[in-house]
């Protein structure tokens, strides 16, 4: 059952990644100021957006898991903080290469680069984090109190980092920006694909979780007999 | 009120271990000694620019060797087990936590007000011209700086690796508290007094420590017993 | 009102069960040794007993009460494998602690009485990281029993313990015991702990193998439960 929706979601995101990509490099016109590397951001932005939407999955499954002590949310919580790893990263990726083009360096202390940098470290420390325990019920009782501090943490930092950069101005990558609305669509198109890969991802991901612990478990007995 | 007696309970305690020690305080003041030093290779002490940016400097020396002291917070009660006997104990966790966290509080703080005038020296930086709110900001930011520190102190308790651990996850979520900090002290340092485009600092500083003491205070008991 | 019961108690590693269905009872005025071989869930069961982890499934009560419960904190004393006192402090100082730590009238008084009692009054000054291995031991059952506990769970007390603290210990158990205080105790030493016993439970790769008093042929063949009982 598992399987089909994952197959019937992956479908999907495909079709519209297909969609957009055409779009993307057939249809819409080279922006006025910075010709074709602009077409980045129609990954950029949503890959920052799902990773957002990933850790507040994984702040609710954390804290279910405290509550319910079911370690079916433990798994969500790690598949879910992986994924959006994953999406922060490439975040982070995309917008150095944008700035490679646009700007001529890897790297400007932006501020939404800025944060998107300190996120990254703190959800990288969750991993770390569990990495560190072996045992099943502390590692999820630990990094769930972990995962909600990270998440606490998120908008203060988003909000500090950018009250910083007002006040000491770096450069910055797009203005605020209004999108065309011929790029409207498409952009949100996007956003839901890349949301799909996410909620395809942490599937595989949460399936892993599962067949791991019963790998433990197995291996356990064994020790035992 | 059994909250405030069984707090101050283990604030005497922990007071009364490390003073008798002074392994974790000791250390911290060399190591902070150490950065200052540091700091004058990477940074000429005698440039404008550093004075202008030597509050962030010296946040950066709080929080290194603040972890010092924080990491042994929980720490010192693995060896013979005593941290069974403290959950065992009929005080809860809230106030097992801000016990704690009191202690560590007193204890940086120290260090830090022994600091900050070699950093004056070090560095011809003066401090003085607006005292109480940089004492303020002192007291703020490491507060801020302590309840993370201890709380993480708790979560890695029983982790092997812990003292490489505890700083890795403490810093990235200091990184606002710390921010606030140096901000204020930078411009307390350079003359501007607290307020107008600062209050924003301020509060930021205070919401932090109110929020992230809350969670601390709510989740203690849940990190140690489960 | 039983003093200490389990009820169905399961706990999970991950997902491989440590205890499995577990029940136990103890009286007041009773002693309960809990045997079993290394491994077979007798810490575990005593550490959620003592409220420091949770049981997976099913219910443990002191006293008709949540062991996590501030007032059945009050009445629990607990003697771990560690001796659960500060090295940078003096035995003086520690006891003082516990004493105020579980708000006893006069702290410093019940410190006094209680190295009187173990027989280290004369070291009251001293700290603990200068004490020899008995006399730390017998600093820890001090501690334990410093806030008169109405139950006593001890893993493995007379482990590593040299004769002194084993006489100390014994007598104090006794005592307690007489009082009608209820000691549920985990051991190896089946000689010692079945000298004390009034029950034995058998605890088998997490099941309870086996509960009931204690019997004259116990005590004098030890091994006999674990004959009668042991290995499936």
């Amino acid at each position: 059952m598992r399987e089909k929706l994952i197959y019937s979601l992956g479908v999907i995101a495909a079709v519209l990644l297909a969609r957009d990509l055409y779009s993307i490099f057939m249809q819409l016109p080279d922006e006025a100021s910075q010709g074709m590397i602009y077409r980045i951001i129609f990954f950029h932005v949503p890959a920052a957006i799902t990773a957002m939407a990933c850790s507040a999955v994984a702040c609710v499954a954390s804290i279910l898991f405290l509550v319910t002590k079911n370690f079916k949310h433990d798994a969500i919580a790690v598949a879910s903080t992986e994924v959006g790893l994953a999406f922060l990263a490439a975040n982070l990726v995309t917008g150095s290469i944008w700035g490679r083009i646009i700007w001529g360096i890897w790297w400007t202390w932006d501020a939404r680069l800025t944060s998107a940098l300190v996120c990254w470290l703190l959800y990288a420390g969750y991993l770390m984090l569990r990495r560190a325990i072996e045992e099943p019920a502390a590692r999820a009782r630990i990094s769930a109190v972990f995962n909600i501090f990270a998440f606490a943490d998120v908008p203060i930092v988003i909000f500090s980092i950018k009250w910083w950069r007002t006040q000491h101005p770096q450069p910055v990558f797009w203005g605020g920006g209004s999108i065309d609305p011929a790029m409207y669509l498409t952009a949100l198109l996007n956003l839901v694909a890349l949301i799909l890969l996410g909620v395809i991802l942490t599937l595989i991901r949460l399936r892993q979780e599962e067949v791991q612990r019963e790998i433990d478990s197995i291996r356990r007995y064994a020790h035992a007999v | 009120m059994d909250f405030f007696r069984e707090m101050w309970v283990i604030t005497r305690k922990d007071l009364r271990a490390e003073l008798r020690t002074k392994e974790a305080i000791n250390a911290s003041l060399a190591f902070s000694l150490v950065i200052l030093v540091l700091f004058s290779f990477a940074f000429d002490p005698t440039e404008k620019e550093t004075v202008s940016m030597s509050g962030g400097l010296l946040w950066i020396v709080f929080a290194f060797a603040g972890t010092l002291v924080l990491n042994r917070s929980f720490a010192r009660e693995v060896p013979n087990d005593c941290l069974d006997a403290l959950v065992a104990a009929p005080i809860s966790g809230a106030a097992l936590f801000m016990g704690k966290a009191l202690a560590n509080f007193l204890l940086v703080l120290a260090v830090e007000l022994v600091s900050l005038p070699v950093f004056g020296i070090f560095y011809n930086v003066h401090w003085t011209s607006h005292f109480w709110s940089l004492m303020l900001v002192l007291a703020l930011g490491t507060w801020g700086l302590t309840v993370i520190g201890t709380i993480f102190s708790a979560l890695t308790v029983n982790i092997r690796l812990r003292e490489l651990m505890a700083p890795l996850l403490v810093y990235p979520m200091l990184i606002p508290a710390l921010m606030s900090a140096m901000q204020l002290s930078m411009d307390l340092i350079a003359g501007k007094p607290l307020g107008g485009e600062n209050q924003i600092w301020l509060r930021l500083l205070v919401a932090f420590d109110v929020i992230f003491t809350a969670l601390s205070l709510v989740l203690l008991e849940t990190v140690l017993v489960g | 009102m039983t003093a200490v019961a389990a009820e169905g108690v399961w706990k999970y590693y991950g997902d491989y069960p440590a205890l499995r269905d577990v029940m136990l009872r103890a009286e007041p005025g009773t002693c309960l040794a809990l045997i079993g071989r290394n491994g077979a869930g007798k810490t575990t069961l005593l550490r959620i007993i003592g409220g420091f982890s949770k049981a997976g499934r099913g219910q443990v009560r002191i006293f008709g009460n949540d062991p996590r419960e501030t007032q059945t904190r009050r009445r629990l004393g607990w003697i771990g494998h560690g001796i659960s006192v500060y090295d940078e402090l003096s035995a003086f100082e520690n006891l003082s602690l516990f004493g105020r730590l579980y708000d006893l009238p006069d702290p410093r008084k019940a410190a006094m009485e209680w190295l009187e009692r173990t027989g280290l009054e004369r070291v009251k000054d001293g700290l603990v990281r200068e004490f020899s291995r008995g006399m730390r031991q017998r600093l820890a059952v001090a501690r334990a029993f410093l806030h008169q506990p109405s139950v006593l769970l001890l893993d493995e007390p007379f482990t590593a313990l040299d004769d002194r603290a084993i006489a100390v210990l014994q007598r104090l158990l006794r005592d307690a015991l007489a009082e009608g205080r209820t000691v549920v105790m985990s051991t190896h030493q089946l000689r010692e702990a079945l000298e004390l016993a009034t029950h034995v439970a058998l605890l088998n790769r997490g099941k309870t193998a086996f509960q009931g008093e204690r019997t004259a042929q116990m005590v004098q063949d030890p091994g006999w439960v674990y004959a009668h009982y042991g290995e499936d």
